[in-house]
């Protein structure tokens, strides 16, 4: 069972998802947010004591202003580590809240122990470019970001179509905020520089990836894998980009098959 | 009233399957599209265009800055600016404007338009837009949520810059510069009239109320769907205590067509304006607003109209443009009563006449300005007669401009004879 609740860092609310039993584990999450019912959120409290911050703009944590860059947000990823007084836990991150946690290990390299990066973005290959997630319509989302783009549409929208404009303004209103502070990070290329300082990584690092991954291709898990030392990956199939509501119980297994308990 | 006669610059060669096979006219338009050698023939036709404008007595002339469109070919409207300050000679160079976010540092345009100023003579109207988010985040990949607060900094350099007594030091977010200093600096003191383009935010509307900016709607919508807004501007204005409501701190933009009579328009000219409507307002709606750029209060309010009937602005036809009041088009005096109700409806004492309308030829585009100059502009000129005491947002020229010294050809020998 996952918790809602609430920290404050230099007087901004931080929306913190709690739950679960075991070692300390953080989650940070993609570009599109996590709930209370994440599955992998969910599936993960079994066997970890979870805590899931939740960026500023998502969920009911506050806009801050204040962070403009990586480093702002880096250094705030941290900040939230010690304010929820936890010591070397296990961080994992997905998508954007993957480059967040690289970067984390990359300039704190001490602090993180074991770090498991799903999809994360934060390298360009440029002879395999990103779509741009900023310029995709609604109803091109599924097909992006799910290996079954009919289940994925199901999910995103909790059974109602696609151009209901019941969904569509929220959905976007949401977009505005989530995707606002998402853009700092990835806008208009998501590379921060987080390639030239994957060399400091000292954790021991699992790369995972959905092997249909539409959106960032599994071609930079080997990127990844290359630039950080003794990093191992491992591909799951039937799974694309959400990788993390596609199969959360494959995440799981890997994490402890690399003995992440 | 002012009138400014005001040229997109469209590109007049898009296929009449444009809207089946390309996606947007926007930011990732076809390259093959355009064509160099009848770019050369576009260009100077518009230049003309512009100039023919200002021999017949509007106001200003005016251009803007668009990157990557196909309606908009001035990427650099400060390089329009200057081709036109030299053949033209009273007229007011509106340039509606630079996108102060793009500029690095942004004393370039501190500078530019300084140097507009001066070789004109004192003839620039300056134009500060944030921008469209096609232009400043897709074409010049600013941060969305970044863009607004970059732009202030900007805005807060560019007027130091253009002020200052003495060389400064600028420590800005985005921008560092140890000597700010530009030279030359503008002939207008302390700066030329500033108009900002704004689309109804309350920031926007605040923003030219502190600074003494007019503020202006540049849409394509027409004045009917313009009411709303520029209500709220003038509500604006009432409820600060502005000590005055001029109606030259607004302007809004509209596209005219004059012809002998109001069939003629539409056999003249439709053609033309559905070819701006349907082609060069295809943009692919994933380019229209990128998240962070607006505020949530905005896309509350119109989030649908945008992606609503599977993302796409749908065809028109010259009926619902002249209904709608996107185009004012007829004879004279239709085109007389229509502006007027515009003028004292939105309550404008700037007018940004779209005369020339996507691919409409030449003969035709100066055939309607014409008619515009010698038959609707005089009747409506002196409808702000009350308020022509106000300077404050027009440029102020020398009395005694230089002009350009006539071609002399081959010159005499100095006489002391040349060294071989």
């Amino acid at each position: 069972m996952i918790r809602s609740t609430h920290l404050s860092l230099r007087g901004h609310k931080v929306d913190v998802l709690i739950g679960g039993d075991g070692p300390d584990l953080v989650f940070f999450h993609g570009a599109a947010g996590v709930t209370a019912e994440d599955p992998l959120l969910t599936t993960l409290a079994a066997q970890y004591r979870v805590h899931a911050p939740l960026l500023p703009g998502y969920g009911e944590s506050a806009e801050a202003t204040h962070l403009r860059d990586m480093l702002d947000v880096t250094l705030h990823s941290q900040d939230v580590v010690e304010e929820l007084g936890l010591a070397r836990p296990i961080l994992v991150g997905h998508s954007l809240g993957g480059m967040i946690a690289a970067e984390m290990a990359a300039i704190a390299p001490r602090e993180v122990e074991k770090l498991a990066l799903i999809a994360p973005f934060g390298l360009w290959l440029g002879d395999h470019p990103i779509p741009d997630i900023f310029a995709t319509l609604p109803h091109e989302l599924p097909a992006l970001l799910f290996h079954d783009a009919a289940l994925g549409e199901q999910l995103m929208t909790g059974g109602l179509h696609l151009e209901d404009p019941q969904f569509l303004i929220g959905f976007l209103v949401k977009s505005a905020r989530q995707l606002g502070m998402a853009g700092k990070l990835l806008f208009p290329i998501p590379d921060r520089g987080l390639g030239d300082r994957l060399y400091r990584v000292r954790a021991r690092t699992l790369i995972l990836w959905g092997e249909n991954d539409r959106l960032i291709p599994p071609i930079y898990a080997s990127a990844f894998a290359a630039a950080i030392t003794g990093a191992r990956v491992v591909i799951l199939p039937e799974a694309g980009h959400l990788v993390t509501v596609e199969k959360p119980d494959a995440i799981r297994a890997a994490l402890a098959a690399a003995g992440f308990g | 009233m002012r009138f400014t006669w005001f040229n997109l610059m469209p590109w007049p060669d898009m296929p009449d399957d444009f809207r089946e096979k390309h996606r947007s006219v926007w930011v990732d338009i076809d390259p093959h599209l355009f064509d160099p050698v009848r770019g050369h023939e576009v260009y100077n036709t518009y230049l003309d265009q512009l100039e023919y404008a200002a021999s017949l007595g509007f106001d200003g002339i005016g251009c803007n800055e668009h990157h990557q469109n196909g309606y908009g070919l001035m990427p650099s409207p400060n390089l329009i600016a200057a081709s036109l300050a030299r053949r033209t000679e009273k007229v007011a160079l509106v340039v509606l404007g630079n996108s102060i976010a793009l500029y690095n540092p942004p004393i370039r345009v501190a500078e530019e338009f300084a140097m507009l100023d001066v070789i004109s003579g004192g003839r620039l109207v300056a134009g500060f837009p944030v921008g469209t988010s096609m232009d400043t985040n897709y074409c010049y990949g600013q941060i969305p949520a970044l863009t607004r607060e970059k732009y202030a900094e900007a805005h807060e350099l560019i007027l130091r810059a253009w002020t200052a007594e003495a060389p400064f030091a600028f420590n800005g977010r985005y921008t560092k510069l140890r000597y700010v200093n530009i030279w030359p600096r503008p002939l207008q003191k302390p700066y030329p009239p500033i108009h900002i383009p704004g689309g109804g935010s309350l920031e926007t509307y605040d923003f030219c109320l502190d600074n003494t900016y007019s503020y202006s709607y540049l849409s394509f919508s027409g004045y009917l769907r313009a009411r709303a807004l520029m209500a709220g501007y003038w509500d604006r204005v009432a409820a600060r205590h502005t000590p005055d409501d001029s109606p030259y701190r607004a302007g809004f933009a509209q596209t005219i067509c004059v012809a002998e009579t109001d069939a003629e328009a539409e056999r003249l000219y439709a053609e033309h304006v559905l070819y701006f409507y349907n082609r060069c307002l295809h943009i692919f709606p994933g380019f229209a607003d990128a998240p962070g750029y607006r505020t949530v209060k905005t896309i509350q309010s119109g989030a649908l109209a945008q992606y609503g009937a599977r993302f796409r602005y749908q065809p028109v036809t010259w009926g619902e443009l002249i209904e709608g009041g996107h185009v004012i088009a007829g004879s004279p005096e239709t085109v007389r009563q229509r502006l007027e109700d515009l003028i004292r409806g939105l309550r404008v004492g700037n007018l940004y006449c779209l005369i020339h309308v996507g691919n409409m030829p030449t003969e035709k585009t100066m055939y309607s300005t014409r008619l515009f100059a010698e038959r609707v502009m005089p009747a409506l000129r002196h409808i702000w007669r009350d308020y022509d005491w106000d300077e404050r947002f027009w440029c102020h020229p020398l009395r005694h401009a230089v002009r350009p010294a006539e071609l002399r050809g081959a010159l005499p020998a100095p006489s002391q004879g040349m060294v071989a």
